[in-house]
């Protein structure tokens, strides 16, 4: 496999959805491939920042709205 | 400061390929924030029962979560507060037609995804196409490599990591956004993915692929080893 097959097929890889060969032909080529284990190991480290990110907390005056209009259907279903 | 392109294998700090572990298996750093609580299933229960009290835990517990989402697929604040309030809204009145074979949460992420990707649609009908194929692979090989040096984000205040965050994904294109979102932070199954946007699962791949890889590399202008803020 050479760089651009690890690109291509990264995503896979990271996820743990790559065929046994195709794993095993990749990681043969990062043992090699410096830039490419830094290209692997950076995405992997992005999708794990995105996934850890916290909501930030919601703004006062959207939570009280949100509440508001349910609080309407609430009691338009109870009526 | 001009954007050298080294390489230091020397100076990397990366766990060696021995101790990779996929996404896809348990690890500390990829506990969700979605795990689901153990009573949720029974907030549902009480929900569909008519306790409104309940649905006010759920709406409770997950609001901040839905608001995230649905800022993250419109990137319009106004659009992401009415596709929330309609999210919740719709998820209460179709209650009884959730059959509880997945999460709630996973449920509600969808009715969210899609009340989202309308606004979305609306805003930018020109310019937001999950029908189009993804171009080539010539694109994809990474356009600046560099040393990012051990735990980059620890470098900054939380704060800090929230607009770096903000601001690349703002940068993505809405189609490849939307799949990102959905797989990556709302960690939806790429079948799950698929099926709320309604595309193939080789599209789904394909744009999450694309997706990765150009927030690897917005992001590394912020993490290379010196970047300055």
């Amino acid at each position: 496999m050479n760089c651009k097959g690890v690109i291509r097929e990264i995503s896979d890889y990271i996820d743990g959805e790559l065929g046994l060969s195709a794993r095993q032909e990749l990681e043969r080529h990062l043992e090699n491939c410096e830039e490419c284990k830094m290209v692997v190991d950076q995405t992997k480290l992005t999708v794990e920042i995105f996934c850890d990110s916290k909501p930030i907390e919601l703004p006062g005056d959207v939570k009280a709205r949100l509440h508001d209009a349910l609080r309407r259907k609430l009691q338009e279903k109870s009526n | 400061m001009l954007c050298a392109t080294f390489i230091d294998s020397k100076a990397m700090a990366w766990p060696p390929m021995a101790t990779f572990k996929p996404l896809s298996t348990p690890n500390p750093h990829r506990l969700p924030s979605t795990v689901a609580r153990d009573d949720e299933h029974l907030l549902v229960a009480a929900a569909k029962r008519g306790d409104a009290q309940a649905f006010e835990e759920l709406v409770n517990r997950y609001e901040a979560k839905i608001f995230r989402l649905t800022m993250n697929i419109t990137r319009n604040r106004e659009d992401a507060e009415d596709a929330m309030q309609d999210a919740f809204l719709k998820s209460y009145s179709h209650l009884k037609d959730f059959q509880e074979d997945s999460r709630f949460y996973t449920w509600l992420v969808r009715i969210a995804a899609n009340e989202a990707l309308m606004r979305l649609r609306k805003r930018r009908p020109n310019q937001f196409s999950l029908d189009e194929p993804v171009q080539g692979d010539e694109d994809l090989m990474p356009r600046e490599l560099e040393d990012w040096g051990p735990s980059p984000e620890q470098r900054f205040a939380q704060t800090e990591m929230h607009e770096i965050l903000s601001e690349v994904i703002d940068n993505l294109e809405p189609d490849f956004r939307v799949v990102f979102v959905l797989r990556d932070v709302e960690e939806l199954s790429t079948e799950e993915t698929a099926k709320a946007l309604g595309i193939s699962i080789p599209a789904v791949k394909s744009r999450l692929l694309r997706a990765r890889l150009k927030l690897r590399d917005r992001l590394n202008r912020y993490f290379r080893q010196g970047a300055t803020n």
